[in-house]
């Protein structure tokens, strides 16, 4: 029951994140050159004076700037986030068209990070300083230096242009009008590059904490005490040490969940896949400022929710924590 | 210092990447004399495969690909050092005032270091660029505004480890004031562990710089490795030596600048070495 309270507690947490993010939002309007109602028209001159001056009135920018902020809070709390006129659409729709590849993207390559990154760090861990080990090192390094958007292109060129394995870009073939298993099957050919071109970083990041977590654990009594029982290796690496070890890299995933949308941004760009990122890429090339300040709340109470289901796996691997 | 510095030379790894970084930072000081028509400046004839007339190739517009690798790295160095130092120094001020005064300042102040470590960094970046409009400068600010959380807590940790230490409370019993103490007493203490973790700050500024110069959020004045492999990826399909070797720059720079972080966080804090 103390866990329960412990969760209420992270999440009276998050609400004031997700009120900071509107807080932020309209700090970056008013540092936007131009008049506010231009910025949340979107690209300047593309909006009618009618609709600049509907803007005006609604957000109450003829009034005080404090009323303005209250006015703008009320409206993005409804999910009234403004218009873009260059997609012709209400910025919320827009976002949550997008939504869907978005996750799909990012929960595939964070899920097999999390697995592969979790399962190498062990076995780096378990045959340490062995040419296992050090394979492993050498490789995890690399991954971490390399800039997501330039693994894309490369696997493009290698599995696409040479091999033609792999379809350079898109969500799925729609020319072929595939439907049931067949669209998922080709929806998940499409995945395999952008998933691995996000997730290889990732993959590094948890094998290098997981590693380090299981070495901290060899020395602990508790390792000790199973292995005087008699029991085997496997039954004390899987059986008590894996639990133990994979609580950091849990919070670590946790931390790393808002950089994972950033990646996104990148890699769904050089794969034009159809989420947020393509998005927000186009956003950017017409400077339609308010569909990125959108797309910002958004992904930020996203990585909210995500931090809070990180939190709940936690409370449930680690029955300690307590508020 | 001189067993610190020993011990960063017994690391063969760090020693390495020292000395691609040495080369990096030649290459750049050298490159006037290398290129000295720069790196927009046509060069030859379009995209020409690396050979010994062009080493690395030349791009659709008939640029050379090697002079503009020799000029990014000039960029990424640039602001790779500068957004890391202003973060390492606006977060160091932070967490020393969180650190030191503790109480009200400390929740504050460490509430808005955990915001600005959740929000989405790159996107937050991004916007600041738009909103600044595309410099050197409002790149650099934009790197530094999400970098500095991290650096944040480390010293705040450490300050709050130093706080009862009996040179602080002497300090406090010689009537010091509150910035010296901090300045002069507790910030020396926490160099080494600012400087580990500052240099991989480094690295991740340049992937930062490479992803937003990429998007083309970049100075459109500066020629930078993003740039390239955007540039780039039009004749991806024909001419895959205009995006693989600026990348492979990154690649480099980045693993060398980490390979040097952890050979200084080794040096520097030998205990850590024995938890």
């Amino acid at each position: 029951m103390r866990r329960w309270r412990y969760f209420g507690y992270r999440l009276a947490f998050a609400l004031p994140v997700v009120f900071g993010i509107l807080v932020l939002n309209f700090f970056l309007i008013q540092l936007a050159p131009g008049d506010a109602a231009s910025v949340l028209a979107g690209e300047s001159g593309a909006a009618s004076p009618e609709y600049t001056a509907m803007l005006r009135e609604k957000f109450g920018l003829d009034r005080p700037l404090l009323e303005q902020f209250w006015a703008y809070i009320g409206n993005a709390l409804q999910f009234n986030l403004g218009y873009s006129f260059r997609n012709d659409s209400p910025v919320f729709e827009l976002i949550l068209a997008r939504l869907g590849p978005t996750l799909l993207l990012m929960l595939t390559a964070f899920g097999a990070a999390l697995t592969l990154g979790t399962a190498l760090g062990v076995l780096a861990a378990v045959a340490r300083n062995s040419w296992r080990d050090a394979l492993i090192s050498v490789v995890t390094l690399i991954c971490y230096a390399t800039p997501v958007f330039w693994l894309g292109l490369m696997l493009i060129v290698v599995f696409s242009v040479n091999l033609n394995w792999l379809p350079t870009s898109g969500f799925e073939n729609i020319a072929e009008g595939y439907e049931g298993w067949e669209r998922w099957v080709d929806i998940g050919r499409h995945l395999i590059m952008p998933g691995t071109a996000l997730g290889l970083f990732y993959l590094a990041l948890y094998t290098r904490v997981m590693r380090a977590s299981m070495l901290e654990q060899t020395g602990m009594d508790y390792v000790t005490t199973a292995r005087a029982k008699g029991q085997t290796e496997r039954k004390i690496v899987f059986g008590h040490m894996l639990r133990n070890a994979f609580l950091p890299v849990l919070t670590m995933a946790g931390v790393q969940a808002g950089n994972l949308i950033g990646g996104s941004v990148v890699v769904e760009t050089v794969f034009g896949w159809p989420g947020l990122g393509t998005l927000a890429f186009n956003a950017l090339q017409s400077r339609d400022l308010n569909l990125l300040l959108g797309i910002f709340f958004i992904s930020a109470s996203l990585v909210v929710i995500i931090n809070l289901v990180v939190e709940l796996l936690t409370i449930t691997l680690d029955p300690r924590i307590q508020a | 210092m001189r067993a610190a510095l020993k011990r960063f030379a017994r690391n063969r790894m760090a020693v390495l990447g020292a000395c691609v970084i040495g080369v990096v930072a030649l290459l750049t000081a050298l490159s006037p004399l290398l290129y000295p028509a720069g790196a927009f400046t046509l060069a030859g004839p379009p995209l020409q495969p690396p050979g010994m007339r062009y080493l690395l190739g030349t791009d659709a517009l008939g640029r050379d690909v090697a002079a503009g690798v020799v000029a990014g790295a000039r960029t990424s160095l640039l602001i790779g050092l500068s957004a890391a130092l202003s973060a390492v120094l606006f977060g160091s001020l932070i967490g020393a005032l969180a650190g030191y005064y503790r109480g009200a300042t400390d929740i504050v102040l460490m509430r808005l270091t955990e915001f600005f470590q959740t929000i989405p960094a790159f996107l937050l970046a991004m916007l600041l660029v738009v909103i600044l409009s595309p410099s050197v400068l409002s790149v650099i600010i934009a790197i530094s505004a999400v970098s500095w959380p991290g650096i944040a807590r480390l010293v705040r940790g450490e300050f709050v480890a130093l706080g009862g230490r009996e040179f602080v409370l002497a300090s406090i019993g010689l009537g010091a004031s509150g910035p010296r103490i901090i300045f002069r007493h507790l910030l020396p203490n926490c160099v080494s562990a600012i400087i580990a973790v500052g240099s991989l700050l480094v690295a991740s500024a340049i992937l930062l710089e490479s992803g937003l110069a990429f998007l083309g959020l970049g100075d459109p004045n500066v020629m930078s490795w993003g740039l390239l492999i955007s540039a780039g990826r039009v004749t991806l399909r024909s001419a895959w030596w205009v995006c693989t070797f600026p990348g492979i720059a990154i690649l480099l720079t980045v693993l060398s600048i980490n390979l040097i972080g952890d050979g200084l966080n080794e040096a520097l804090n030998p205990r850590l070495r024995e938890r």
